[in-house]
């Protein structure tokens, strides 16, 4: 069956909107979508690398993560494995300031139907 | 009518657990009496949660606040939401129990929990929000040919939903056996009954307000036991890290090993040990929970609550931050645990092992940190954790069939509003006794797989369709059908076939499937057929597929035409 009833009818509240196809040849939205997938991908990357690293570590050298450090009894996994959740948070964070500060402002300035 | 029968059914409810409480009869409870302060910390935590049960009732009108809350959840009160549906009891008692044993392999499994929700924000979370209206499969199916990647968006959900119930039936069933004193089958039909009152009446704002008080509840009692952890070791992890060294060598001298290779055992804890076994399993378990998290679709449903893509971007941020704290509080706790648990024989058996079980570290900590008035705070909280998360994949499995099957592709869309939520509380009802039926049938077997199953499932088949229909302008209804097929199929055969299930159920000799999770092959595979099939398609709904995306793509980018929070 070839239903399309969601792309023909927008619900009510969206009837100001500008039309779908306009906001996709606008530069602005282009450019948009062009930075903010970078940005979002070159995140996903950091965060790979990060975890995943961190697992390869543990498989390939445990011996340097059992490395005691400052001291004391505590080993270079400890830090380590909370820098992988923190790293977490923080790219988050990260994300979420810039797209406040950045990407609403221009999808507000996108998506407003032009004043008459 | 129906918001009065919620406090009515919490009277009978209650007027049957007090009872059995006193009378239980079992391991901890008789060892130590009835708690009574557990059972009345969870008596009051049900009379609050069924009370917003009631309240919530009366504001669940429409489809849209059965399933979305109206869209009125903030972004704040979201994350809080997300924290409780995701922090399980699996990962409070589980995560904790695994330092209690190996020490440093249980923040590796913290890290793995944690890692997916910056990819959901970066990749999924905000158009997500911009295309859904309740489910996952509003977004999977958005501009395919509806009944086939509906059916199976919906079949997908209900497998990701039944073995994760599963897991916390069981888990809950013997949790509360012990901590009660119930007996088995009473208990899991507690959590059965319980559940289907907030998810049938209260629908999404009940669910939502369990979640948030359960996040609450539980990142206040993980706090108060890590910093008394931490304030009898002077604030110093140092410290506490050489006790627990000290305490796990003298317990392998005692148990008759030479000194060299006690200190030696003692000193392992600090340092990754069993969990990996091959690199393979490693990096593919870790897959499993990276983007088995992204997969979830009882966690995705979640950014269906709040009304616009910059609350769902705010409420991850809360979500991570609040999920990040508890895990560091969690390895505190197992440490602390080791300290205090391990070396104390008022918490062990006469073997030697931990009284009531190996996943009681947490439970026992408390008691040693906050005698019995705090054990009984914790078991309760611990019992309310269950409770949330049943709760939002209830709702998830029931919006699956309701939505989805019956709404969407038999009725096409034409629905009434009031037949869907019948519809949808019947199956709440259903799904209630499929988990109560299949928590008794499960109760000895090993269900310790299936939470990891659930993950594989929804990195090899959800993850990949949503994604690729997202993200890939190419991708078609066929293309994304046989791709998550082959991904579900892949990570569930190869799930039968490996040690914890071949083995440790059936009893062969030797698995099939050398690896503990299926995920490093079975992702891919799935991207792979996805790509492979749209490539090759040249249906005429190929053509309406891809001729559809660019629309969809504005409106996933930008939040046009996005379903707006309800005026009410």
């Amino acid at each position: 069956m070839t239903d399309t009833t969601q792309l023909d009818s927008p619900p009510a509240d969206t009837i100001d909107a500008r039309p779908l196809l306009e906001v996709a040849r606008d530069p602005r939205y282009l450019q948009l979508v062009r930075e903010r997938s970078r940005f979002s991908w070159i995140l996903t990357a950091i965060m790979l690398v990060v975890f995943f690293g961190y697992i390869l570590l543990i498989a390939f050298a445990p011996e340097l993560l059992a490395r005691r450090i400052g001291g004391g009894v505590t080993t270079l996994g400890i830090p380590l494995g909370i820098a992988v959740i923190l790293c977490g948070i923080l790219l988050t964070a990260i994300y979420v300031h810039r797209a406040n500060r950045r990407f609403d402002p221009i999808i507000r300035e996108i998506t407003q139907r032009p004043g008459p | 009518m129906t918001s009065s029968l919620a406090p009515r059914v919490a009277v009978l409810l209650l007027a049957a657990i007090l009872p059995a409480a006193a009378l239980a009869d079992t391991r901890l409870a008789t060892e130590r009496g009835t708690n009574w302060p557990a059972v009345l910390v969870f008596a009051a935590f049900v009379v609050v949660t069924l009370g917003i049960t009631r309240w919530a009732a009366r504001r669940t009108r429409t489809t849209a606040d059965f399933y979305a809350a109206g869209g009125g959840i903030t972004g704040f009160q979201n994350g809080l939401a997300i924290a409780g549906d995701y922090m399980s009891a699996a990962s409070f008692l589980g995560i904790s129990a695994q330092i209690f044993a190996d020490g440093y392999d249980g923040l590796i499994y913290s890290t793995g929990f944690l890692v997916g929700w910056p990819i959901i924000l970066f990749l999924l979370a905000e158009r997500f929000r911009n295309l859904g209206r309740y489910t996952f499969a509003d977004v999977a199916s958005f501009r395919f040919g509806q009944t086939p990647v509906r059916l199976f968006a919906a079949f997908s959900t209900l497998a990701v939903v039944i073995f994760y119930l599963i897991a916390q039936m069981v888990g809950a069933g013997q949790l509360i056996t012990l901590l009660f004193g119930l007996p088995y089958g009473f208990a899991v039909g507690i959590v059965g009954v319980l559940m289907t009152l907030y998810v049938m009446f209260g629908g999404m704002i009940a669910t939502t307000w369990v979640q948030i008080i359960k996040a609450v509840l539980l990142l206040g009692c993980a706090t108060v036991m890590a910093f008394a952890v931490l304030a009898s070791f002077d604030f110093s992890p140092d410290a506490l890290f050489a006790r627990a060294i000290e305490v796990k060598s003298g317990l392998a001298a005692a148990a008759g090993a030479p000194p060299a290779e006690a200190a030696a055992r003692g000193a392992s804890i600090m340092a990754p040990g069993n969990f990996i076994k091959d690199p393979i399993s490693a990096i593919s378990f870790g897959m499993a929970l990276m983007f088995g998290t992204a997969g979830l679709p009882h966690i995705l449903m979640r950014f269906i609550t709040v009304p616009d893509a910059k609350a769902a971007r705010k409420s991850v941020l809360w979500a991570t931050g609040w999920i990040g704290y508890f895990y560091l509080l969690t390895f505190i706790i197992g440490f602390g645990a080791i300290v205090m648990v391990a070396s104390n024989p008022a918490f062990l058996d006469p073997g030697g092992g931990l009284r009531g079980g190996g996943n009681m570290a947490a439970v026992h900590l408390a008691s040693a940190v906050g005698g019995n008035l705090f054990l009984g705070f914790v078991s309760a909280v611990a019992f309310a954790t269950i409770l949330a998360v049943v709760a939002g994949l209830t709702l998830a499995g029931a919006s699956a069939v309701s939505h989805d099957i019956y709404a969407s592709v038999l009725r096409h869309g034409t629905a009434k509003s009031e037949d869907e939520l019948r519809v949808s509380r019947i199956t709440v009802l259903v799904l209630a006794a499929v988990a109560i039926l299949l928590g008794i049938l499960f109760e000895k077997q090993n269900v310790a797989f299936m939470v990891s199953l659930a993950f594989a499932l929804a990195a090899s088949g959800n993850f990949p369709v949503l994604l690729l229909s997202i993200l890939w302008g190419g991708s078609t209804t066929r293309g994304v059908l046989w791709g998550g097929l082959v991904g579900v199929l892949t990570a569930l055969v190869l799930t039968v076939l490996s040690p914890a299930v071949w083995v440790t159920t059936f009893g062969f000799a030797e698995a099939v499937f050398p690896y503990s999770s299926p995920t490093i092959f079975s992702m891919p595979l799935a991207f792979l057929a996805i790509f492979i099939v749209s490539k090759l398609d040249r249906s005429d709904r190929a053509a309406l597929d891809r001729a559809g995306y660019l629309e969809q793509r504005v409106r996933s980018e930008t939040g046009i035409g996005a379903s707006g929070a309800a005026r009410h």
